[in-house]
């Protein structure tokens, strides 16, 4: 080798140099891409070596009105399992305290090994156990290796009423787990009633705690010394405005019927009670297996329905209730005066003596046509209000003017109370006749039985009773509410403090109705509603049911002079409303001024009574004029 | 000039000691960091991998200090000795050794475990220089080369160098079945070139390479059709010889002979093997559990870095030992985590700084034999940084190599240390070499 090619060779250092500075140069520009540019792997990170731990905030207690306590919670134990972990535990002692199959066992712990689940997660094994099993686990968790028991609090009631207002708490649903982050699959929510409006208020804020954890998925200590753990925030409790003695003796009141009673304060809304009636004990929605079991139970009982609640979802025609309003829209309309007479020939004449009436003095006056609730007569202020052309013009507009003026009561609409899934009732618009008849093609005559509160003309319990606060406030209403505090503040939303004026407003025109209201109570259709030393003004009304006996309503507020109690007692296949509904309605009355039962007799009766028994006879009894009735409704629609 | 007397650690190149002070010292560090929990933290716990390590570290110093000790002259002339005598070990580990995860290439005296094939690397350099120096690779000549025996004569010294890097490379590979480390003889190509290997043959491997890793990626149909065409246009608008045509086709034959059996080398691999091979190129499901957990953790722990890192002893990752082979081969993940961009880019600067100052030294040799010594240092060392960082940020296969001086092991950082310091030795004794 000679020199040159000796030099030649030593410049080879310099590409190999060149080479080496290369190679370190793109790795330095990986690392850059790695640890600088993409978040990737920092994500990737943080699964890996941390555990949330969500921590749950007791849920908020519900007071009555006087600070009872209506709703608490009460430990319950889940039992937990990392299946990993769980390799060698004594699977036959579990088995045998749980009283599951092996077959089960190993179904189960399938499940939580397969995705979503993972065999390095924890999983729920078995929900909600008993105090008795949970004890017998408790002797045997040592030998069940990867087992634990997660403590979780659940709802309990220590009386048992008020299932329907109350609601009750379950497992979120899949879909509102993917909807709202807050919650995960096997979270609890409130399903229904109040647990249901106020969740946001109830359920608190679940806090998280943030473990470390090695590749074996062993705990090995807290994220920066729980720097950044966050407390779970306890859900708030909620004062509610029911009075919760009241509440229980609707209930007993109304125990074997059907039907519902409403009572509100008129001078706040505040719900008093809401009954529904069949109802449930609502502890029996709380607990793991038995939850379940009952939950079937109750939704398969067709017969009952002990899950609807009437109070807020039945909707019934109003029927002679319904002619208070008429009376208030004719006088401010200004075609009906105290001295207006109208003819009953135990009918309507015009229309040949439909609809019917019953025997009372004719022609009665404003005053006496509510006491008596002709039939007839309200045929005639409804025909004069929507023919009231000098005006409102024509027919339509005057009708038009009708349903408002009636919503503006509160009925037909949704109210935006504070019980969830509410029912706004029906008042017939004029594009829905329309169809049914043709434009033009129906006139007052076609469609009077609305004036009686019949027809297409539906609203619910808690409306009616709102109707009444409406007529003890003299022309307003408060929106009706069963939670009068959240939080110990005691925080009421601003919109439960506005007050909702009707169309009729004049003191004159209420004082009319509200002095025949108690005259109907005195010597009209619901004297068994008497109280002596209490001035009740009610109205009973009928409504009636093509599947069988008609329902009795009752409406009423007390004392006259200074309402105090605004109510509405529907008796579902009772018959007629003096009889059942308006006794209940003025027990309800005594026992919420008067704290006791001057009448046991009464009560007597009226607890006894089995009127669903009673229906059920009748029903299959075939029903005797009820078929007349359906037929009367389909001719007058061909008209 | 000066005379023998002088003190056995004049004319020490004392940076490329500091450099190699500091990297252990970093290494220590990040094995205690990975290694590290609250209950074990006194540093000479010899239950735990650090405090083992640190004895590893003082027992390296002392053998830094014998070699520098020893006359230089001592390594040349005993070259061949070494290599012979390591063979031998190497030859002898499979059948006396302990099998270790499939591995048969320790021995185990008491608690501690020896791998004769990390020692096999410098006795390998120091015969390799021995035989390259003073000689050339292909002796070239004018004369016409007919006989097999001509050429024979032509490639022999060739052929010679490439048994002795074969040799131990086999047996590592064949007999103790150590990919990684059979692997790293392959880097000895760095100080082949720099001696005059024809710059074809290394073209021609990484050729190869690409060739394996297309084959794996494209269906094969495609690069016969490619060679095809690529014949047909080369022959086209080429010569028209009738030689040059058949050695055109010979070429082309021999690169689909080549796509064909890469594929079918593939598939005759280990399958963990197959797996990593995978994993680097994105081929089919990865699991990310099974073989491609290593890469992917690796990734994790280094990219969850950050800029400056989670700070020392503060990385989730390695801490809590969800990367593998954390202490040893993904060492640099301790340093990724911990230490962020900024720390990963100064151990990459600090070795690339100590290679290039490595052969910088060797450039300016008298002596051959020192010159090529120090190539096969830096090429060695170099290549073990590659493969094993490029690893760790998922550019390279998993290829169980160690991180010099940072992975933990007695055996490598005993090997690295007799590697450079024999270098330092002959360095320190360049002056005495006369021209
Ligand atoms: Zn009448």
């Amino acid at each position: 080798m000679n020199r040159y090619q000796k030099i030649q060779l030593s410049e080879r250092k310099y590409y190999i140099i060149g080479f080496i500075v290369l190679v370190v140069l793109l790795y330095i520009i990986r690392l850059f891409y790695l640890q600088i540019i993409t978040d990737e792997y920092k994500v990737y990170a943080q699964i890996n070596a941390f555990e949330f731990l969500t921590e749950y905030p007791p849920r908020g207690y519900i007071y009555d009105r006087n600070g009872k306590l209506l709703v608490m919670n009460e430990p319950s134990y889940d039992l937990m399992v990392v299946p990993k972990e769980a390799k060698g535990c004594d699977t036959m002692a579990l088995c045998d305290i749980l009283q599951i199959t092996k077959e089960e066992f190993i179904k189960r712990m399938t499940k939580l090994s397969l995705p979503p689940n993972s065999p390095r997660k924890q999983g729920i094994f078995e929900k909600q156990l008993s105090v008795k099993t949970y004890a017998a686990l408790q002797e045997k968790m040592y030998r069940l290796k990867g087992f634990y028991v997660q403590v979780r609090s659940i709802r309990k009631y220590p009386k048992p009423i008020a299932a329907h207002a109350l609601g009750y708490v379950g497992e979120v649903s899949k879909e509102k787990a993917e909807k709202d982050p807050y919650y995960k699959e096997g979270d609890y929510i409130g399903i229904s009633g109040i647990e249901y409006s106020y969740e946001k208020y109830l359920r608190g804020k679940k806090g998280t705690r943030i473990i470390i954890k090695d590749v074996h998925n062993r705990e090995v200590g807290r994220f920066m010394d729980g720097k950044y753990d966050t407390l779970a925030i306890p859900g708030k409790p909620l004062y509610s405005s029911i009075d919760a003695e009241l509440q229980e003796y609707g209930e007993y009141l109304m125990q074997n019927k059907k039907g519902s009673i409403v009572a509100i304060e008129p001078s706040t809304g505040e719900i008093l009670c809401l009954v529904s009636s069949p109802t449930y004990d609502p502890n029996m929605l709380v607990g793991g297996k038995e939850r379940n079991k009952n939950f079937a139970r109750l939704y398969a009982d067709t017969i009952n329905v002990p899950l609807f609640n009437r109070a807020t979802q039945a909707m019934y025609p109003p029927g002679s209730t319904f002619k208070l309003i008429d009376a208030l829209i004719g006088q401010k309309d200004g075609v009906l005066f105290p001295n207006t007479r109208y003819p009953c020939a135990r009918g309507y004449p015009p229309m040949g003596g439909k609809p019917k009436c019953h025997p009372h003095p004719s022609p009665p006056d404003l005053e006496m046509s509510i006491q008596y609730s002709c039939n007839s007569y309200y045929s005639y202020v409804f025909k004069s209000i929507v023919e009231n052309y000098k005006l409102w013009g024509n027919f339509e507009n005057a009708y038009q003017h009708w349903r408002e003026a009636v919503m503006s009561f509160g009925i037909g609409k949704k109210l935006n109370y504070d019980i969830p899934f509410e029912k706004p009732g029906n008042v017939p618009t004029i594009q829905y006749y329309n169809k049914v008849f043709g434009k033009n093609r129906w006139f007052a005559s076609t469609v009077i039985s609305l004036g009686i509160g019949q027809a297409e003309l539906t609203a619910v319990p808690i409306q009616l009773a709102n109707v009444m606060c409406i007529i003890a406030n003299r022309g307003f209403y408060y929106t009706p509410h069963i939670i009068k505090g959240i939080g110990h503040e005691k925080y009421l939303d601003s919109t439960f403090k506005v007050k909702h004026y009707t169309y009729v407003t004049e003191r004159e025109y209420y004082e009319r109705v509200v002095n025949a209201m108690e005259k109907v109570v005195e010597a009209g259709t619901a004297t068994l509603a008497k109280i002596k030393d209490i001035k009740i003004c009610g109205k009973t009304g009928t409504a009636q049911n093509p599947h069988g006996k008609d329902h009795a309503l009752f409406f009423a507020f007390a004392p006259k002079d200074d309402p105090k109690i605004a109510i509405s007692v529907i008796v579902e296949n009772s018959g007629y409303g003096g009889v059942w509904a308006a006794p209940i309605a003025s027990l309800m009355i005594e026992k919420y001024l008067k704290r006791k039962i001057t009448r046991p007799d009464l009560e007597k009766r009226m607890v006894e009574a089995n009127l669903i028994k009673a229906n059920i006879d009748y029903i299959k009894s075939g029903m005797p004029d009820k078929k007349k009735n359906i037929t009367y409704k389909k001719r007058k629609r061909k008209q | 000039m000066r005379t023998s007397e002088e003190s056995p650690f004049a004319n020490i190149d004392w940076i490329t000691v500091g450099i190699y002070v500091v990297l252990v010292i970093m290494g220590w560090l990040n094995i205690y960091a990975a290694v590290y929990d609250e209950q074990h933290q006194s540093i000479f716990d010899i239950s735990q991998k650090y405090g083992k390590q640190m004895i590893w570290i003082l027992t390296a110093f002392i053998l830094a200090f014998i070699i520098l000790v020893i006359e230089a002259d001592f390594y040349t002339v005993f070259a061949y000795a070494f290599y012979i005598f390591f063979l031998v070990l190497n030859l002898a580990v499979p059948f006396l050794g302990k099998e270790i995860k499939g591995s048969k290439s320790w021995f185990r005296i008491g608690d501690v475990g020896i791998q004769p094939a990390e020692f096999m690397k410098f006795a390998t350099n120091l015969a390799l220089a021995k035989f390259l120096s003073n000689q050339n690779l292909s002796v070239i000549s004018t004369k016409r080369y007919k006989t097999l025996s001509d050429y024979i004569e032509m490639y022999k010294n060739t052929i010679v160098t490439f048994i002795i890097i074969g040799v131990p490379m086999i047996i590592i590979l064949v007999l103790q079945n150590e990919t990684g480390l059979a692997l790293t003889f392959t880097a000895f190509i760095i100080t082949l070139y720099r001696e005059g290997l024809s710059v074809n043959y290394i073209i021609l491997g990484f050729m190869a390479v690409l060739l394996f890793i297309l084959s794996l990626l494209i269906p094969q149909y495609y690069f016969y059709i490619a060679f095809g065409i690529f014949f047909a246009l080369w022959f086209y608008f080429g010569k028209h010889s009738f030689k040059i045509f058949f050695t055109k086709l010979a070429y082309v034959a021999a690169a689909s002979v080549f796509v064909f059996s890469s594929n079918y080398l593939y598939s005759k691999l280990q399958p963990h093997q197959r797996g990593r091979i995978d994993v680097l190129l994105g081929r089919g499901e990865i699991n990310l559990k099974k073989e491609g957990y290593n890469v992917h953790q690796s990734k994790i722990a280094i990219g969850s870095g950050g800029l400056f890192g989670k700070g020392y002893l503060k990385g989730t990752q390695t801490k809590y030992n969800f990367v593998p082979e954390q202490d040893t081969d993904f060492i640099f993940c301790t340093v990724g985590e911990e230490w962020g961009f900024v720390g990963s880019t100064l151990v990459l600067v600090l070795f690339a700084f100590l290679i290039i100052r490595i052969i910088l030294l060797a450039e300016r040799q008298r002596s051959e034999f020192s010159r090529i010594y120090g190539y096969g240092v830096a090429s060695i060392l170099f290549f073990h940084l590659v493969i094993n960082i490029g690893m760790t940020i998922g550019v390279l296969p998993v290829i169980g190599i160690p991180l010099p001086f940072f992975s933990y092991g007695g055996s490598s950082l005993w090997e690295f240390t007799i590697l450079l310091f024999i270098f330092l030795k002959l360095d320190a004794h360049r002056l005495y070499i006369l021209r």
